[in-house]
């Protein structure tokens, strides 16, 4: 089959290797119809993951066709059309049993700080991604859902990340009726969560980004207010004097490890790689809320250690509040919202490349080139 | 600064309420549908899931076919685990020792591991010089003439650090080339004399 591979930072190219094959009974193998890039893939792209091997296939965020089961499959059979969740879980543990689905601790051998996702290194349990023709998909009884007949393919592959992400970090900043949201990060990711603010009850809901086009879309897309920071010296003063000197109720951090903002702190962290990335978000969403808010981190970042600004959090009483999306508990609820209209996860896919021309989708979506916001990944088996 | 131009911040009410229920809902398609916080999806954090389609208390073991890896933290290698991209070689080495001898909670683990994705890359290149399809130091560049690279950046902050992009990316098979260049004229010279 036709696969993306790893070759070292900034380095990819698409190479045969073998159809995958089961190697657990619950396993299934999934002839993957569409893939994504997601964000959070930059930072493997970028070699700020640790344990990330040259020959590792991306890619936690796909839909397709059963090709095969397992023998002790009972949920799907071969030709079913499947979204499947990017966490890998076995549905069982103490944290699956409680609804901590990306908390699995079946799943990664590799560390217990973080559960299982497809191709995100061996950090997350070494499982090849979904960028490529066929992928195993351990728990088949478990993680995958049959795709609604009425949702279209775009929505699907959107709801096994980007859009449940979004809408699990509006969850996170417990918003309530009239808060003001801040949203750092206009990607997808922060897109939905300022759309899924609203549905919780905002008030007020500012996006914060530097690329215009990006907050062109967010005003259209998700009707928020937008904060260009390059246009002002000190984003978090602006943040204060927008706000009436309060800050915002709640903030959600949609980045992650390779924040703009900062250029000592970029080069350093995302560049150089001397930190676990550049927390510049992150430092913004703390400085720029009010005493006694909650920030929401949805943003992406790595196991090594980040100068986070942990004092001035301590001191104004936040609650910070953080994890990977349990995906599938957010599903029933999230079909409804598309089926009503109230999402629209599709309107934000700018980009369609074939499989065998991902090395430049890569490159267009990291340097944000064409306008894009979201690429998708067609491979040729598909 | 008359007192009711003070800002909300340094009195008891925010001097701007937030707009009524009813001008949000004309204004945003599905506003307030989960204002609820208790009928939000993960809401409670520890709930008991119903039916996740586990049949099992704890699932049936994955066959290990050769020893793997796994945290210290972990208490025997989970059931179900990945098998793409075993350890080999000097990275393997590396990350063997990551592994084995340092937890999660420890700075070392994760340096180590780094250093094992950078010995992987290199054992990687070098090898790839050797077939018809040698590794670059960047894939995906020809988009920049492509997808309107300069046009993209115009104006943008992040145009700053771009250029340190080649830099970063080139540089270590800039320095590599020279030393290597380095190493064959000190041979050469050796094997004159």
């Amino acid at each position: 089959m036709r696969a993306m591979v790893y070759r070292g930072p900034y380095k990819i190219r698409v190479e045969e290797k073998d159809v995958p094959a089961i190697e657990h009974p619950n396993d299934a193998i999934i002839r993957v119809t569409l893939a994504a890039i997601c964000g959070s893939d930059l930072h493997l792209y970028h070699g700020l993951m640790p344990d990330t091997r040259v020959g590792h296939t991306f890619g936690h965020e796909f839909i397709g066709v059963v090709h095969e089961v397992g023998p002790s499959v009972q949920n799907l059979q071969v030709g079913d059309r499947v979204m499947v969740p990017f966490n890998i879980y076995c549905g069982s543990c103490w944290f699956c049993a409680r609804g901590l689905y990306s908390n699995c601790h079946n799943v990664n051998a590799n560390a217990t700080a973080v559960g299982g996702i497809y191709g995100y290194s061996h950090t997350t349990g070494g499982y090849d991604g979904g960028q490529a023709e066929y992928v195993r998909v351990p728990f088949a009884d478990v993680g995958p859902a049959k795709i609604p007949d009425w949702m279209s393919d775009e929505d699907a592959v959107l709801l096994t990340d980007a859009t449940s992400t979004g809408y699990f970090g509006a969850q996170l900043g417990d918003i309530a009726e009239g808060d003001t949201v801040v949203v750092f990060g206009a990607g997808p990711v922060g897109l939905v969560a300022a759309q899924s603010s609203w549905l919780m009850g905002a008030g007020r809901v500012i996006v914060v980004d530097h690329l215009d086009y990006r907050l062109e879309k967010a005003r259209e897309f998700a009707h928020a207010e937008t904060l260009n920071f390059a246009e002002y010296d000190d984003v978090v003063v602006e943040l204060k004097k927008q706000t009436d000197f309060l800050g915002a109720d709640v903030a959600i951090e949609c980045v992650g490890a390779e924040a703009d903002g900062n250029l000592l702190q970029h080069v350093a962290g995302a560049k150089l790689k001397m930190q676990g990335g550049s927390p510049v978000a992150l430092n913004w969403a703390i400085d720029g809320v009010r005493k006694g808010a909650t920030i929401s981190v949805m943003g992406a970042y790595g196991p090594i250690p980040n100068a986070v600004k942990f004092g001035d959090a301590l001191n104004k009483g936040l609650t910070l509040r953080m994890n990977q999306a349990p995906v599938k508990r957010q599903w029933p609820r999230l079909f409804e919202h598309i089926r009503n209209g109230y999402l629209k996860p599709s309107d934000m896919v700018t980009h369609r490349f074939p499989l065998e021309e991902i090395p430049e989708a890569y490159h267009v979506f990291s340097s944000k080139l064409d306008g894009c916001i979201k690429p998708l990944i067609v491979p040729s088996a598909a | 600064m008359s007192e009711s131009d003070i800002p909300s911040a340094y009195v008891r009410e925010k001097r701007s309420p937030a707009p009524s229920r009813e001008e949000l809902r004309a204004r945003i398609p599905g506003w307030g549908v989960d204002l609820d916080p208790a009928d939000r999806p993960s809401n409670p954090k520890l709930l008991h899931a119903p039916d996740t389609g586990a049949r099992w208390d704890f699932p049936e073991r994955q066959p290990e076919h050769r020893p793997r890896e796994r945290s210290i933290e972990h208490a025997f290698v989970t059931p179900v685990f990945g098998t793409a991209q075993p350890l080999k070689g000097a990275s393997g080495a590396i990350r063997r020792l990551a592994y084995a001898r340092f937890s999660e909670g420890r700075l070392a683990h994760w340096m180590l591991l780094v250093v094992g994705d950078r010995v992987d890359a290199v054992e990687h290149h070098l090898r790839s010089f050797a077939t018809l399809r040698p590794d670059v130091p960047a894939t995906g560049v020809r988009t920049e003439l492509t997808h309107g690279g300069l046009a993209s950046r115009r104006g943008r902050v992040d145009a700053r650090h771009h250029v340190l992009d080649p830099l970063v990316v080139g540089g270590p098979w800039l320095v590599a080339a020279g030393a290597a260049v380095v190493g064959v004229r000190r041979l050469v010279r050796a094997a004159r004399r």
